[in-house]
């Protein structure tokens, strides 16, 4: 019963119009801590597709087993089981392949674990039942999606600094203004495609 | 964070004030936000938070004596997420229609990063019964932020109260506090006002 949507168009929604943090709200906490310096942003982000790609993927294999054997209301616990083994083994085989970019995404990958962006697309995928590719796709989109957020949001921080801002809208505060014009403008993109 | 003073009073300002989980910390925001645009859901979704950190924060009390350091993390994960079932699973026996409306944000109540924290911070030196207390203000003072932007979102973008309409029918609704940037100027707002108000005070900012 996987929704009528063709993997492109979900592609292309989940980057844009449904962006998984400026629509869903999902992955806040490390976007805002981490957004204060661009390579870690851009570390963390590519993590974040890495890992968003592949435990959509397993986390829907997953479902399927547990839909086979009546035990669906598990699913919170074995879904945060499976995102914290992925991101173990992640890190082992990065480790092994490239120490370079061990370096770089290292660090970022036990932060994914807890990330609310990596469980919140999984749940999505699980409540609009989508099919294996349309789940891949999600997971992929959403990661990008995701990565553009945060690579923009570090951006714009930058100038942030060198502006006046009021004592108490400092930090944070500001942070949060400063991710709701970016929502505004991507909800310019909410005329091309909807998905829901 | 000072862990030294564990009076129920204290405990209850410094959760509830000074260091209020979203603006002095900006912590758990992921999960909730998107609720807020109704004062029902939000009302259900805090409280849900709500009593998953106070038992998670003291069920991870219970068992410290003989968690390995180790695994830790591990094991508070797995206690978090056996109270969001239970929360889930009552809210889909008993409240179906709000259930459905809060969707998969119930589930994310297990990566909030405020009920983690909690049990790291407090649950982990401190006895059962006052780290229950320590959970349940916790979320208390999230609670009370986000209800304040849920008021304002609900208010003037349906003209309406807990789904009671307030405002006369001439009222435009604001279309800008249905979408989601709303929430996120919003809480822009709360954070500057909380930390302004602290600030005067002569409290470290």
């Amino acid at each position: 019963m996987s929704p009528a949507i063709s993997p492109f168009a979900l592609f292309f929604a989940s980057i844009f119009t449904s962006n998984i943090l400026l629509a869903n709200f999902l992955g806040m906490c490390s976007f805002v801590s981490i957004s204060k310096d661009m390579t870690s942003s851009n570390g963390l982000g590519l993590a974040v597709v890495v890992v968003l790609t592949v435990t959509t993927g397993v986390n829907w294999a997953v479902l399927q087993l547990l839909e086979a054997l009546g035990l669906v209301y598990l699913r919170f616990i074995v879904f945060i089981i499976v995102i914290a083994a992925v991101v173990q083994m992640l890190e082992m085989i990065i480790d092994r392949v490239s120490q370079t970019l061990y370096m770089n995404l290292g660090i970022f990958l036990p932060l994914i674990t807890v990330n609310c962006a990596i469980l919140g697309v999984s749940l999505f995928m699980e409540i609009r039942s989508y099919s294996f590719i349309q789940s891949i796709v999600f997971g992929f989109g959403s990661g990008l999606g995701w990565w553009l957020a945060i690579m923009a949001l570090s951006a714009i921080r930058k100038k942030v600094d060198k502006a006046p801002v009021p004592a108490g809208l400092k930090g944070a505060g500001i942070t949060m203004i400063t991710i709701g014009f970016m929502a505004m403008a991507f909800i310019g993109f909410s005329g091309m495609l909807q998905v829901q | 964070m000072s862990d030294v003073d564990t009076r129920p009073g204290a405990i209850l300002k410094n959760n509830l004030w000074t260091s209020n989980p979203i603006f002095m910390q900006v912590l758990g925001i992921c999960s909730a936000l998107a609720v807020t645009n109704l004062l029902t859901n939000t009302a259900i979704m805090t409280i849900g938070v709500t009593l998953v950190t106070g038992f998670s924060s003291m069920t991870v009390s219970l068992l410290k004596g003989f968690m390995p350091r180790k695994v830790r993390m591990m094991v508070q994960t797995l206690i978090i997420a056996f109270y969001v079932i239970i929360v889930d699973i009552a809210l889909k026996a008993y409240l179906p229609e709000i259930s459905r409306n809060l969707g998969p944000y119930v589930g994310l109540i297990i990566t909030n990063c405020i009920i983690m924290g909690r049990a790291e911070a407090f649950a982990q030196s401190n006895g059962p019964v006052i780290s229950f207390w320590d959970g349940v203000t916790s979320g208390l003072g999230y609670m009370g932020v986000l209800m304040l932007i849920a008021f304002v979102r609900e208010l003037l973008g349906f003209g309406t109260l807990f789904g009671f309409q307030i405002l006369p029918e001439s009222f435009i609704p604001w279309t800008i506090m249905v979408v989601p940037p709303s929430a996120f100027f919003l809480l822009g707002f709360v954070i500057w006002a909380g930390k302004s108000a602290m600030n005067r005070k002569g409290a470290p900012a």
